[in-house]
């Protein structure tokens, strides 16, 4: 293939960081209600269909995209919330199939609301102004408002991180992951723990779906094909492992640049690949725990 | 035998006693046409509007008194954008439901499936939307009639108008299935004896929600011309993000069709000066009297919204089977065919005529842009450059399809 420069391609790993911040995103929540809760949340991409449509109310009410930024989180996050505490609360201990199924069934009511609410064509999301257009990174032009998604993602991960390995609240929730049991002797109401956790995964979800929304609008299926990239994801990277989620996300994300470089029809096969590949050598993933699923 | 009193000749007189009813109540019941449509899934919006347009035509033809008095009926059946379920759904709507004859259906796939159904049951199937397959052999059949633009029609008229326009240097982006594979050949044999150069033909699976990474790629090989063979959100998501990225300041952007639904959905930024084609545009009722009745009748309908293109085609097929059942005189099948073949009409666009050989609808397609200002209300988004006439030389001919 010709025509295929040194800048090319750093232009299109840059593409691929770009792509994997969303996977990111999406897959720290994941990972999250998998380590601390052992909940395989199917309807998170659900949360993150949501989070695109929130914010068009959110807009429609007249706040800006900034504002949206936080409420978005903090709307969907609320009604996580409350999924957690009436539908997934009741089946803890049961194994790790009850949620699962639950929030299979959760994910199909979300997107058969929006349909009906807001109608099933999907709708328009404009870049905020101050985003549009390109800008020169030295190697080639790039969608500015992709430079802005790198940017939100890498300040969520290290929020996330300050909050959990630097706050008093986010050592109980650790310690909760590692032994609930032992949380609970000590006092700990270890049920509000888990539900604090259920809402800041799926506020994560909402935050990642406002964030992908000006890249491709808004539609009840946005978060379907999203979703199998995302469990792709925290599967490589390790279920539960936040550290993994992030390198794998990013990983992902080249793969699918770099494979599309070359041969376009096969970069959606190219992820399933890699999960292939690393399932074999590494059954765990890159950072999980193995046994973690028995 | 002996204790029988059963014999042949009783049996048979039974049989068309209890026969009769069923065939005087067929004559004089409504006259049924089955619509299988994707209301739910990525086209529920062009579908319900397909049902909204059709029943159009139903009630128009109810209020000038029907055929003779008989009443015509919709039966509009999901299918759900899948072929299986298509099939099934068709073969219900002939062997439970009786209907007289099939119009609908919104995939090249789709579409194949329904009428492979309707073929082998002898019913006429009226195809409203695009494909290549269904007027050629072996999926064509006697009863098989196509209202809809074929690919190479659609892709010829928007090449032939863009490549002498925006220049020679072309990348495809195509989705990986019939339509985008159809759609690409009919602008590689146009652009053949224009002198195009293809710089890059890419492939991209369908249903994909992030064209980021294909795009640097083509930014890099500098083409005048991005042809982007999608369809529905593909189309919608590849426009966007390639203005995203600066693309159209120095390529120029070009579906075949260019959806009224999609330019609605995503808004004006992102489609500015996108060129397609259309079977169909509101806006050509300025000079064409026959949209402007259409238009009308769908603005009172539907509270003074406007019909979007693929919905017309819904109005199109359905009024083009009753029409000929009043030529014809009857709902008998081969007297409708022959009166289909050859019709030639003026419904909603212009002047048609229903090819003979192979049953595909002659028609004009119109070339239009984008627009993102001077608006005068949220349904004017297009304008329309130019008009390729209804030409029977722009499709495929006869010969090619496989036809005697």
């Amino acid at each position: 293939m010709d025509g295929i420069t040194p800048d090319l391609i750093i232009l299109q790993l840059f593409t691929g960081l770009a792509l994997g911040a969303i996977y990111v995103l999406l897959a720290l929540g994941m990972s999250l209600l998998f380590g601390m809760l052992t909940v395989v949340n199917f309807a998170h991409g659900a949360f993150y269909m949501l989070g695109a449509y929130i914010g068009i109310v959110l807009l429609g009410i007249g706040l800006n995209f900034w504002m949206c930024l936080l409420f978005v989180p903090l709307v969907v996050g609320s009604l996580g919330l409350l999924a957690e505490r009436f539908l997934i609360r009741p089946l803890y201990g049961r194994g790790i199939d009850y949620p699962l199924l639950l929030t299979f069934g959760l994910s199909y009511m979300m997107v058969e609301c929006v349909r009906i609410v807001f109608g099933t064509q999907g709708l328009p999301f404009d870049t905020p102004e101050l985003l549009q257009g390109a800008s020169d990174i030295g190697i080639g032009y790039f969608p500015t408002y992709r430079l802005f998604v790198i940017g939100v993602a890498a300040m969520v991960l290290v929020l996330l991180w300050l909050f959990l390995e630097r706050t008093p609240y986010g050592l109980i929730i650790r310690a909760g992951a590692r032994d609930p049991q032992i949380v609970r002797i000590l006092g700990i109401d270890v049920g509000r723990v888990w539900l604090v956790v259920f809402g800041i995964g799926t506020g994560l979800a909402a935050l990642a779906g406002l964030l992908a929304a000006p890249l491709q609008g808004a539609s009840p299926e946005m978060g379907n094909s999203i979703l199998a990239e995302a469990f792709v994801v925290t599967v490589v990277g390790g279920m539960g492992s936040l550290v993994g989620a992030v390198i794998a996300g990013l990983l992902v994300g080249v793969v699918v640049s770099m494979t599309s470089l070359f041969q376009p029809e096969m970069a959606q096969v190219s992820i399933f690949a890699l999960m292939a590949v690393v399932l074999l050598i590494r059954p765990q993933g890159f950072f999980g725990r193995a046994g973690l699923m028995s | 035998m002996a204790t029988s009193k059963l014999t042949r000749r009783s049996v048979l007189a039974a049989t068309s006693i209890l026969a009769m009813p069923a065939v005087l109540r067929a004559q004089d019941a409504t006259i049924k046409i089955g619509f299988p449509v994707p209301l739910t899934g990525p086209y529920g919006t062009e579908a319900k509007d397909q049902v909204a347009c059709a029943q159009i035509a139903i009630d128009d033809f109810n209020a000038a008194g029907g055929l003779a008095g008989r009443k015509a009926e919709l039966l509009v059946r999901d299918d759900k954008l899948n072929p299986g379920e298509a099939a099934t759904r068709t073969l219900e709507l002939i062997e439970k439901d009786q209907v007289n004859f099939i119009a609908g259906s919104l995939s090249a796939a789709v579409q194949l499936a329904v009428n492979n159904v309707a073929k082998q049951r002898g019913v006429i199937f009226n195809s409203i939307s695009q494909s290549d397959q269904i007027t050629a052999l072996p999926d064509w059949s006697k009863t098989t009639f196509h209202e809809a633009m074929t690919p190479h029609l659609t892709a010829g008229a928007v090449g032939r108008y863009a490549f002498s326009k925006f220049g020679k240097k072309v990348v495809f982006l195509r989705a990986d299935y019939a339509y985008g594979d159809e759609m690409v050949d009919g602008f590689k044999a146009t652009g053949a004896s224009m002198g195009i150069e293809v710089l890059a033909d890419l492939k991209h699976p369908l249903g994909m929600t992030d064209f980021s990474t294909l795009l640097p790629r083509i930014q890099s090989l500098k083409p005048d011309m991005l042809v982007l063979c999608n369809f529905g959100r593909d189309q919608q998501i590849s426009i966007k993000q390639a203005t995203d990225f600066g693309l159209k300041k120095t390529t120029k952007i070009v579906a075949p069709i260019l959806l009224y639904t999609s330019r609605v959905a995503v808004g004006p930024a992102a489609f500015e000066g996108v060129i397609g084609g259309t079977s169909y545009y509101w806006g050509i009722e300025a000079n064409t009297p026959s949209a402007k009745i259409f238009n009308d009748k769908y603005r009172k309908a539907n509270g003074n919204k406007l019909p979007s293109d693929y919905g017309a085609l819904g109005y199109a097929g359905v009024r083009s089977i009753l029409d000929a059942c009043l030529r014809a005189g009857s709902v008998e099948t081969a007297k409708v065919v022959t009166a289909l073949e050859g019709a030639k009409y003026d419904s909603y666009k212009g002047g048609q005529e229903m090819r003979s050989c192979d049953h595909q609808s002659v028609q004009s397609v119109f070339i239009i842009e984008s627009k993102s200002k001077d608006m005068i209300n949220e349904y004017d988004v297009f304008n329309v450059l130019a008009t390729d006439a209804a030409n029977a030389d722009n499709l495929r001919s006869c010969k090619d399809e496989g036809h005697a």
